[in-house]
């Protein structure tokens, strides 16, 4: 339909539908940050697992709103963090460095030890072999191997004499694979477990080859000592027989891992101390920068709150003074400005003042001297006496146009004051209807008044609400074509409201707002020749305004429109809902929806089928909307201050309950806005002149 | 015979129309352009009422009519550009019976003097009492243990309307019709003035008012007598 586009495009309403919309997704945004890494997609599916991750969440919200909020916080813990991790990376350095220091040492004089003693058990068992050689040469295997064996002890315990506690020696005769030793068995110095202490890797390099090997292991005592790391070095020496044996030099390092371990502790203490010591400077380093920030912040809303004195304190020449010079210099050029711009307004506000009282002057003038020819009117030729009436009417709407501006220029200078007190409607609009029914008779229109049982007191300006509603009242009996015009009264929660119901050309779409434009006229061509001054609504959403109420417009082309006047029932208290629906239930679309529901039985409103996404109001016969006529609950689809109009959209399910439904599409309902209304329109427009000049 | 209007306004072309439609009616305007000559001229032609324009040269309406009210109960009618609540009240409090804001009609104009010179017609005998006072209807008289309290017409006029039905509360726009004699919807400040000024004068304590009686919502009633 030619006009979807156009409904929900224009006006402020457009936007405004846009809004909830926009605080949905920033919320389920929030929310998805909330919840970090949480597998939400996963969860969704039980209800029980997703209360576990709430509970879970729950908790750690305040942390991390902190956490969002607080950039001290963040800072100081992530100064915390990193300076953890480079203490550690410098830690493992350290201590790497110290331990190859201390090794290095021990290691080469271990070497030139373990050396030294594969020397001297080499030249040992030389000597031993050549005086055995002279001596016995013939003597028996069994007497020679008795002299290894002993030899071997002997050169143990001489190897070993030497650095008691330093090292320990251990001979190990080579593992032949038939098992054989020999008789040479294993030989160990201080009570040393051999088999343990070697390891066995160690053994398979010695018995490879000839050259010393070392490794590192631990020493294990078989005489109930603690075990300790130590470097062993081993090399394959040969007995006075010549057959190979292992002779292995242990060297415990006790000591080093002793020192080792003091300069870990020392390390990480002082590492502990560095970190905590950043995190604090990382804290007083960041509070001076945000001190400042959060001062700017605060003057800065207290300035954006119209406290335009309020100034930074700045001390110093840094960079924060100079945020602070430069804060102050701006808040005093905008405090500059914005009393410039109030002097300027301030004196349009009075130019205008004073040019529409200065007018006052002379108009009067003119008035009564064209009343005066008018009265005499009956003794000119006709020529002269049409131009007297030409001239009298004229001045009526030159005057109601002037009285119009002047009090746009009021509102528009805030000097509008609401002189509230409690008021019961129906009086109101009992003077209204019946001051109306002049022009009503005129129009061949009745004007019903629905509601006024019961009184519907609210605090108001009677003067103001008067004025609205007898705009309201003329216009629709102005475009009602001669159709009745109903005037609906209704109170509930904290809201009174007055809808007056036409049936006549009704709103095209996008004009249910453009209604409330000064000067706006549908038709100007038509609109010129009924004459309104087209400030009428744009003063009667001014004084919606004032009392803190709504003035909203509905309209379906050819089915008449709906203007309601929503008050709160006292003075400041903000309006939440509406007691009468904006689109009454006799629309088109409310009739046939009811239709529908009869259609599908038992009129169950629920259950009446959503109908799929043609939701011109033209179209489509949908479910009588939530909220019914006359009942009185709130209509929170209500779009406050400006004159919106609220349609619901055909895609809605329309039988849900007002309140839910408010929550669901308050934001994407609206705008529906009927077609073809614009000649009613320019007709509203132009009552707006009579509205007034009975004012 | 009741007809001598004092037209106080600066604007010439304003007054001659005034007086031309004045004088249409049957009255006998008489005129002063200046505020500060205003109050001799109205010492010198004892007018039936006054009609001022608010903005003047010299001493602006708002003290020419204080001046006027000082020594006199004369109806005044202000002329004003300014329909604003201040501007309006401050006009009234100052001891104007009525305002009418330009630009007007010739009828509406005429319409407010003649309401303004009409209740002058002699009442009949009566004697009212309102709380403890005394009213002499035909006597134009209002008394406090015999002490009489000076009142404009147009406030005595609102006390006798006030005590002739002490049962009845009196919305402000009956009091608008009964009182000013208006017969359409007029600016019911006119009556939230015009109240306190008479409070002020007949009220033992104005703040906590037993004569004349707020009720809520609703209008004026007299007090218990």
């Amino acid at each position: 339909m030619p006009g979807d586009s156009a409904a929900s495009a224009p006006g402020q309403s457009g936007t405004r539908t846009e809004r909830p919309v926009g605080r949905k997704a920033s919320g389920s945004r929030w929310g998805r940050l909330l919840e970090g890494g949480l597998p939400r997609g996963g969860v969704q599916g039980s209800p029980v697992l997703r209360l576990f991750m709430r509970w879970v969440r729950r908790p750690l919200l305040p942390v991390m709103r902190l956490w969002r909020r607080n950039i001290q916080l963040r800072i100081v813990v992530t100064t915390l963090l990193m300076s953890l991790s480079v203490v550690l990376l410098l830690g493992f350095v350290v201590i790497g460095q110290v331990r190859n220091g201390l090794l290095d040492a021990k290691v080469k004089a271990s070497q030139s030890q373990a050396t030294g003693g594969f020397t001297v058990a080499q030249q040992r068992a030389d000597s031993a072999a050549s005086v055995a050689g002279n001596d016995s040469a013939a003597e028996l295997d069994g007497e020679r191997v008795q002299n290894v064996v002993e030899w071997m002890t002997n050169l143990v315990n001489s190897l070993s004499s030497g650095g008691q506690g330093a090292f320990d020696v251990v001979t190990l005769s080579p593992a032949s694979a038939d098992g054989e030793t020999g008789g040479l068995g294993p030989r160990a110095s201080g009570g040393v477990a051999w088999d343990l202490s070697v390891p066995e890797a160690l053994r398979d390099r010695v018995d490879d080859g000839t050259s010393a090997v070392q490794s590192y292991t631990r020493i294990f005592y078989t005489n109930g000592q603690e075990p300790q790391p130590a470097l062993i070095i081993g090399k394959q020496v040969n007995d006075p027989t010549g057959r190979p044996y292992q002779l292995y030099y242990l060297f415990p390092l006790t000591q080093e891992e002793k020192s080792l371990s003091l300069v870990k502790g020392t390390l990480a203490t002082a590492g502990l101390f560095v970190v905590v010591l950043l995190g604090a400077i990382a804290w007083l380093v960041v509070r001076q920068v945000v001190t400042p920030v959060r001062m700017a912040a605060g003057i800065a809303e207290r300035l954006s709150a119209g406290r335009l004195q309020e100034r930074m304190k700045v001390s110093g020449e840094d960079d924060i003074a100079r945020l602070g010079e430069a804060f102050n210099k701006m808040a005093q050029n905008l405090q500059l400005k914005i009393s410039q711009l109030e002097d300027l307004s301030r004196m349009q506000r009075r130019f205008v003042s004073d040019v529409s009282h200065e007018l006052r002057t002379p108009l009067t003038t003119v008035r009564m001297a064209a009343d005066v020819i008018h009265d005499a009117r009956v003794d000119f030729d006709p020529v002269t006496a049409r131009s007297a009436e030409l001239l009298a009417d004229q001045l009526d709407r030159f005057e109601s146009l002037l009285a119009d501006l002047l009090e746009i220029s009021r509102f528009d200078a805030g000097a509008a004051a609401l002189e509230a007190e409690p008021i019961d409607l129906r009086e109101v609009v009992r003077k209204v209807v019946s001051g109306a029914e002049p022009l009503a008779e005129r129009k061949g229109t009745r004007i019903r008044v629905l509601g006024d049982q019961q009184p519907v007191v609210a605090e108001a300006d009677a003067r103001r609400v008067e004025r609205v509603l007898r705009n309201l009242v003329v216009n629709a009996v102005e475009h009602g074509e001669g159709k009745d015009v109903v005037v609906k009264l209704a109170a509930a929660g904290g809201a009174v409201a007055v809808a007056v119901r036409d049936y006549g050309v009704g709103l095209k779409p996008g004009e249910a707002t453009r209604v409330f434009s000064r000067f706006w006229r549908a038709d100007p061509a038509r609109a010129r020749t009924t004459g309104g001054t087209g400030l009428g609504l744009s003063i009667a959403l001014e004084d919606a305004r004032l009392h803190g109420g709504w003035l909203q417009a509905w309209g379906e082309p050819g089915g008449g429109s709906q203007f309601r006047l929503t008050l709160p029932r006292t003075a400041d208290e903000p309006l939440r809902g509406s007691p009468i629906p904006l689109e009454p239930k006799d629309s088109r679309r409310g009739r046939g929806g009811s239709d529908g529901a009869v259609r599908h039985g038992g009129g169950k409103l629920a259950t009446v089928p959503v109908q799929a996404v043609e939701h011109t109001a033209t179209r489509a016969p949908i479910g009588p909307l939530p909220g019914g006529g006359q009942v009185p609950t709130a209509d929170p689809t209500a779009l406050p201050g400006n004159g919106a109009r609220v349609v619901s959209r055909a895609g809605v399910s329309p039988a849900a309950p007002p309140a839910q439904r408010s929550s669901e599409d308050a934001g994407q309902t609206e705008e529906r806005l009927p077609e073809d209304g614009s000649e009613e329109q320019q007709g509203k427009q132009e009552q707006q002149g009579e509205a007034f000049r009975g004012r | 015979m009741k007809g001598r209007v004092l037209v106080v306004d600066d604007d010439t072309a304003l007054a001659e129309m005034l007086g031309i439609v004045l004088r249409g009616e049957g009255f006998e305007p008489s005129f002063v352009a200046d505020g500060d000559k205003a109050l001799a001229a109205f010492r010198e032609v004892k007018p039936d009422l006054v009609l001022l324009d608010l903005m003047l040269p010299g001493r602006d309406g708002i003290e020419v009519c204080r001046l006027i009210r000082a020594e006199s109960g004369v109806p005044i009618v202000m002329l004003t550009a300014k329909s604003d609540t201040v501007d309006v009240v401050v006009g009234l409090e100052s001891g104007a019976d009525d305002y009418i804001v330009k630009p007007f009609k010739p009828k509406e104009l005429v319409a407010r003097i003649r309401a303004r010179l009409r209740r002058s017609e002699e009442p009949a005998p009566e004697q009212l009492a309102i709380g403890d006072l005394v009213i002499d209807v035909a006597g134009h008289s209002v008394k406090r243990d015999g002490q009489a309290i000076a009142l404009t017409p147009l406030e005595f006029d609102l006390l006798v309307a006030l005590a002739r039905k002490p049962w009845q509360v009196f919305t402000r726009e009956v009091l608008l019709e009964q009182v000013w004699g208006y017969r359409h919807a007029a600016d019911t400040r006119l009556v939230n003035v015009h109240v306190q000024r008479l409070r002020s004068k007949v009220e033992k304590d104005p703040e906590r008012p037993e004569i004349v009686v707020t009720v809520r919502g609703v209008g004026y009633k007299a007090g218990p007598s």
